[in-house]
Formats: structure tokens, C-alpha cells, sequence
């Protein structure tokens, strides 16, 4: 009985999952939902007693795919506030270079 | 043009497929100069339409108000809400289908559901005298249907060459490549600390998934994925350079080519002799020890060192286009 209501829970929490990824408008966030999406899933699995598949989809689902994905938004600059923290470094590192490159002048 | 045909584009059925393939309703006695002065006049509305969007008064700068003039100009906001209306309804329409389809399945684990048949009872009756195995999915995926799993392995193969050919710099490409200075990171103290301690563990509990493929759930798949995924999070941590030391182009490629042929050889060897009937020369050992079942074992192997390489593959070309 506990759990039936354990996987209830779970399998409610997936369709959550599912919609939430579609309903996102940043792209970060609905790969975070669909890499926990399929960490609920991998659980699932060994409810459902198949253990390897659960292994599987723990590695690929959670772990590779979400790497790809993250990898690819990074490619395209999907990331959000990337460039501007890309600027805010650039500017640090330009200040800092002057102030290094002052000093060694003075000294 | 002969009277059947004409009768044929009268009727409604046609000139219903035609409207909807967006084609012009033409009247048989509309001359052609006619039809080119209707299309002139058409022509000259859209255009005067799209002069008065472009002129129009510089007055209002709301970018929803313009999108909505725009929308009122070309006629997409009457369709707007009956796309989603539609959506919403195509989908409704969609789910109670599939629940009113699932609801007649057997119950999960019933005993009198269609897949309990003979084929799955022959399996694990016979298959552990006839494999030597104790996970009769290993047994089943790596021997009774062993050729299939070689056709899926080579689709690995295949979709790790497709990537490269569309994401592989070389020569000229690579030195016109833009430097990324997060290939090779500034030393993360958290997170190469956590991946001094995590990236052993998950190398040796995929070794070990893999090397108990037959006796325990998981094998050369699980195993290369898990295996895969601790080359990526060493090579997230540490860098290209560090990881091109001992997992560079060459090695890979060794790897890759040399598990997959060899894995052929095995699948041709356990083919001929299956084939011709003759006892193979591996012996398939006592059932439940590490050294058992014949060729899985080889075979389990092969597999996931393939699995492995197709998973730090595809990381290293999308983020770098190389090794």
C-alpha cells in the first residue's frame, strides 16, 4: 500500500515534470525539470523491478543528456546573463592588468 | 478542354481540395487578361497595406501595440485563438484515447497477460542450462538475440560518425576555431576536490556493473553509460589537456574500431558454430561464477568499452570538436 501511494506521488510528479518543460521560457530551467524528470523516473524503474534500466536511465537520462544539453546552450549563448558576467570579467580582468601594469611601472 | 474535365473541376469535392491546397479559384470564363488585372489590383492592395505598416505614424513606440497592428494588418490574430482552441482540443482528444486504450491492457505482473507465453517460458527454463547465466535479460540480449545487439552497437558507431562528420575540427578549422579558455578551467577548488573523490567511485561501480553483466542486473550498456558519464565529469573538472593524456584521438579510436571488429569476430565464430551444430571451445563454467557463461563475459566488455567512447565522444565534439 505504501508503496502504491510512493509511486502515485511519483508518477505525479512526473507529468508535472512534463508539463513544466514545455511551459518554461528559459531553456536552463526546463533542462534542470527534464534532468530531474528523468531521475524520478530512474526510481520508477525499480518499482518496477528492472533494475539495469534504472542504472541506464540514471547514467544517460540524468547524467549524459543533460550534459549535452547544457554543452549545447552554452554553444549558442543560451544561457542567460552569460555575457554580461562574460563583460563584468572582461572589464575586471582590463582594471586589473592596469593596476598590475602601473605597478610595475612605478617600481 | 473537353466537357467531362470541366464537369470533373466543378465539382465540389475538387474545388474543396483546391481551396484547401491554397490554390486560386479560376473561372473557366474569366479571360487571362482579366485574371492578370484582379491579381494586379490584389497585388496593389498588399502593397498599399505594407506601405501604410511601414509609414505609419512614428507616434506610438509600444512594441505590443505594433505587434498587434501587425497582426490586425495581416489577419493572424483571427486565426490566433482558434489554433489554441484547436490545440487544446486535438490534445484532450489525444490523452482520453490513449487512457481509453490503456484501460483494456492486463494488469501489471498478470499472470494470464499475452507476453507470459511459451517464448518467455522456454527462456528461463532452458536459458541458464543453455547460456550458463543467472540474469537471464544478459543472457537473452548477448546470446539468444545476440545479433541484434550487435545491430545496435553498430548504430552507436554509426550515430558517433554522423556527429563527427557534422562537428569534427581539423587542420585549419581548429586553428581558425575560436579559443574557449574554459576548456582547460582555472583550478575549481570544489569541484575537482569532489571529482578527485567521485570519479573513482562511479569508474569502478560501472567497471563493476559491466564485469557482473551475467549475474547481476546491468551489463555492457548500464555499464559503458556510467562509465561514460565518469570520463565527462573528469574531463569537466580537469580540463582537455589532462584528459588528452591518456584518452586522446588515437586511443580512441583503437578502442572504438578494434572493440567493435573484434566483437564481430565473436558474433561470426558463435554464428558458424551455432550454425553447423559444433560444441564451441569456450566452455560455459560453473553457473554463478565471475568466470562463467562462455563468450558474455568478452562480449559484455566490448560493448561497454563501445558505450563508453560514444558517451565521451559526443561530449568532447559539441564542447570542443575534438579530443
Amino acid at each position: 500500500m505504501a508503496s502504491k501511494i510512493i509511486i502515485l506521488l511519483l508518477v505525479l510528479f512526473l507529468i508535472i515534470c512534463a508539463i513544466g518543460v514545455s511551459f518554461t521560457k528559459n531553456l536552463l530551467v526546463s533542462v534542470v525539470i527534464f534532468m530531474s524528470y528523468s531521475l524520478v523516473m530512474s526510481v520508477i524503474w525499480i518499482f518496477l523491478e528492472s533494475p539495469d534500466l534504472a542504472i541506464t536511465e540514471a547514467a544517460v537520462g540524468a547524467g549524459v543528456t543533460s550534459v549535452l544539453f547544457f554543452v549545447t546552450l552554452r554553444k549558442i549563448d543560451a544561457m542567460k546573463d552569460r555575457p554580461e558576467e562574460l563583460e563584468e570579467q572582461n572589464a575586471l580582468y582590463q582594471s586589473n592588468e592596469e593596476l598590475s601594469g602601473e605597478e610595475a611601472s612605478h617600481e | 478542354m473537353s466537357k467531362p474535365r470541366k464537369d470533373y473541376e466543378e465539382l465540389k469535392s475538387v474545388r474543396f481540395r483546391r481551396f484547401i491546397q491554397g490554390e486560386r479559384e479560376i473561372s473557366t470564363e474569366v479571360s487571362m487578361e482579366e485574371f492578370q488585372r484582379q491579381m494586379d489590383k490584389e497585388h496593389e492592395e498588399d502593397e498599399r497595406l505594407t506601405y501604410n505598416y511601414l509609414n505609419r505614424p512614428n507616434v506610438e513606440m509600444d512594441p505590443q501595440a505594433d505587434a498587434k497592428r501587425f497582426a490586425e494588418i495581416t489577419g493572424m490574430k483571427r486565426f490566433h485563438k482558434v489554433y489554441v482552441f484547436m490545440a487544446f482540443v486535438l490534445c484532450i482528444c489525444i490523452i482520453g484515447l490513449l487512457i481509453y486504450n490503456v484501460a483494456y491492457m492486463p494488469n501489471y505482473g498478470s499472470a494470464d497477460a499475452p507476453t507470459n507465453n511459451e517464448v518467455s517460458e522456454k527462456y528461463l527454463e532452458d536459458g541458464q542450462a543453455d547460456t550458463g547465466v543467472v540474469n537471464m535479460v544478459t543472457g537473452m540480449i548477448l546470446q539468444y538475440r545476440a545479433f541484434d545487439t550487435f545491430g545496435e552497437t553498430h548504430v552507436l558507431f554509426i550515430a558517433t560518425c554522423a556527429v563527427m562528420i557534422l562537428l569534427f575540427l581539423k587542420g585549419k578549422d581548429e586553428e581558425n576555431a575560436p579559443h574557449d579558455p574554459e576548456l582547460d578551467p582555472e583550478p575549481d577548488m570544489i569541484l575537482q576536490t569532489v571529482a578527485r573523490f567521485l570519479v573513482p567511485l562511479v569508474m569502478i561501480f560501472g567497471i563493476y556493473i559491466l564485469l557482473n553483466g551475467h549475474l547481476s542486473p546491468g551489463g555492457g550498456f548500464s555499464g559503458g553509460a556510467v562509465m561514460g558519464a565518469g570520463l565527462i565529469l573528469y574531463n569537466a573538472a580537469f580540463g582537455f589537456t589532462k584528459t588528452g593524456r591518456f584518452f586522446n584521438e588515437k586511443v580512441y579510436d583503437i578502442l572504438k574500431v578494434g572493440s567493435l571488429a573484434l566483437y564481430a569476430m565473436i558474433i561470426t565464430y558463435c554464428l558458424f558454430t551455432g550454425a553447423n551444430d559444433i560444441a564451441s571451445i569456450v566452455p560455459l563454467g560453473k553457473v554463478g561464477a565471475i568466470l562463467s557463461s562462455g563468450l558474455i563475459l568478452p562480449i559484455n566488455i566490448l560493448v561497454g568499452v563501445e558505450v563508453a567512447c560514444t558517451m565521451y565522444a559526443f561530449y568532447a565534439l559539441f564542447r570542443k570538436g575534438g579530443f
